[in-house]
């Protein structure tokens, strides 16, 4: 058994890296912007009184872009597997066997972690290579808020898998999800130049929490128990509705 | 000793009835037969067989351990576009705990290992899905419309897969509407019409329940009305010149006998086919749920 699951999620993680568009926005993209943007435009790299003294680099732009890896995954790539091979009637094959559908499952979240981590390693790597971005002066409260966030993002992707009619419908609601959410973490407009209301609302998002954490732990501070505990309850909420609604076919 | 029993199964979904009253035992080693019209209730009586589904009641018996000896190719179950064929037969294989040789099954099935599913025509894909039914050893294959939307020739190639797997032993359920598929693989077959077994029999005794009946057709300008009393004719239809006689037994010598073949034109002999026998079988099944109502 354990044989067939290792068999199976290797096979799961070459189907992935067959995948360019999953390869692409998942670990091209992130780690491309941060390098490029970072390396082009001056303003990025001088120290910025408003972020105390910091770069724009070192905090936000390198959580922004850990968080997009993360957030496309959880939107688009998790979600729009579990559909197809739901469609495709994958998952139903896999239960006339000795195997249940149960492992494709776990061996799909397992590669979304694993690209997760690798995703994250290389942005925070090349970064302090090649920008000099510090890496996390508390690796473990980095780490808390990685899996934190990780798992929510995860979470909400297999409700999407759950709840949606086929792969068409999860692929819109991903990308319509996406734009909102990376909008509220603060991509387009810092969370300290939101307006009060807009923050506030933020801090309950999945990512506008996951997003302060990731700048607060990369930024050498403390994450505030408020995001970790957004977290956690979207996680909660995200993973438990997904398994009440799950179908396999 | 039969290694599938199915007992008065009945399945509904809500108030729709798929499957009403249905019951037939497959021997060790044969290759048995569902066939029926679309919506007849075949795919949902196999998805029972093969624990997929729960039947509503009734009872179904498979001698064999589901999930490791019963190999299942599913009707609109395909793969991910990506995988190739060698990984997917090796995926399958690493799943049972006597797979067999995946390599071989391949081979056999005229498979490229290298080629990815999406590339695969439909022949390929549908070979492909029953080496993965196969791949585990099984004791019994399950096999959905194997043919359906095949070119004749991939028709054959598939139809000569299943004549080997009958030579391993394998016991063989297969579902399907193609009379051909069946008088060419099937030992014996359930006629399904309306959720109901109507007939089970061989493919030839299916034949001769429909009658049996031959059918001389030929031109003639001689009157026939000679031939009537001849006891292997049933009827003598003209229209024209053209003359249909029907009957049972040598036939065709008899009607020479007394019609020598030089005053015929155009003489030309059919028999009931296994297409006639399910006509027959079915509208009969019609006819009576008619009544019934």
């Amino acid at each position: 058994m354990t044989k067939a699951f290792g068999k199976l999620a290797a096979v799961e993680a070459r189907l992935f890296l067959r995948e360019p568009m999953a390869v692409f926005f998942a670990i091209v993209l992130p780690v491309g912007l941060l390098l490029a943007l970072g390396t082009t435009i001056p303003g990025f790299r001088d120290a910025d009184p408003s972020l105390g003294g910091q770069r724009f680099v070192d905090a936000p732009f390198t959580a922004m872009m850990v968080l997009l890896s993360i957030v496309t995954l959880g939107l688009s790539v998790l979600p729009g597997s579990l559909v197809i091979y739901r469609e495709r009637g994958v998952l139903r094959r896999l239960s006339t066997t000795p195997v249940r559908p149960g492992a494709l499952l776990a061996a799909q979240l397992l590669i979304n972690v694993v690209v997760s981590v690798v995703a994250t390693t290389l942005t925070l790597v090349l970064g302090h290579l090649i920008l000099g971005v510090p890496l996390p002066g508390s690796p473990w409260a980095f780490a808390a808020v990685f899996v934190l966030g990780t798992l929510t993002m995860l979470a909400i992707g297999l409700l999407l898998a759950a709840v949606a009619p086929n792969a068409r419908v999860v692929q819109g609601a991903g990308s319509a999800l996406m734009f909102p959410l990376l909008f509220l973490a603060g991509m387009w407009l810092p969370r300290p130049a939101m307006p009060e209301l807009l923050g506030r609302i933020s801090d309950f998002t999945p990512t506008g929490a996951f997003g302060q954490g990731l700048m607060d732990t990369l930024g050498g501070h403390v994450p505030q128990p408020l995001h970790l505990a957004v977290l956690a309850g979207w996680a909660l909420a995200a993973g438990l509705a997904a398994a009440r609604l799950f179908r396999w076919e | 000793m039969a290694i599938i029993t199915v007992n008065h199964l009945r399945k509904t979904y809500g108030t729709r009835v798929a499957v009403e009253d249905v019951s037939f035992s497959v021997e060790e080693g044969e290759v048995f037969g569902i066939v029926g019209r679309n919506g007849a209730g075949k795919t949902t009586t196999v998805e029972c067989v093969a624990g997929l589904r729960t039947p509503t009641a009734g009872t179904v018996t498979v001698d064999a351990d589901l999930k490791e000896q019963v190999g299942v190719q599913l009707q609109e179950c395909s793969l991910p576009d990506k995988i190739r064929v060698g990984e997917a037969l090796a995926l399958y294989a690493s799943f049972y705990s006597r797979p067999a040789g995946w390599r071989a099954l391949a081979e056999e099935a005229g498979l490229d290992l290298r080629a990815p599913f999406g590339k695969l025509s439909g022949g390929q894909r549908q070979r492909l899905s029953v080496a993965l039914a196969l791949v585990g050893s099984p004791r019994v294959a399950i096999l959905d419309e194997l043919t359906t939307g095949l070119d004749p020739r991939a028709r054959r190639e598939t139809w000569d897969q299943v004549v080997r797997i009958r030579e391993r032993g394998v016991t063989v359920l297969l579902v399907t509407h193609f009379m051909e598929e069946v008088e060419r693989l099937c030992d014996r077959v359930a006629v399904v019409s309306r959720g109901r077994v109507r007939a089970v029999d061989t493919p030839a005794g299916l034949v001769a329940r429909a009658g049996g009946e031959q059918r001389l057709v030929f031109h003639t300008d001689d009157p026939v009305d000679g031939l009537r009393a001849l006891p292997e004719v049933a009827s003598v239809t003209t229209s024209g010149s053209e003359v249909t006689v029907t009957g049972t037994g040598d036939l065709l010598s008899a009607v020479a006998a007394v019609l020598p073949p030089s005053r015929t034109r155009g003489l030309r002999m059919e028999r009931t086919t296994l297409d006639d026998a399910f006509l027959v079988l079915t509208a009969e099944s019609l006819a009576g749920t008619q009544e019934e109502s």
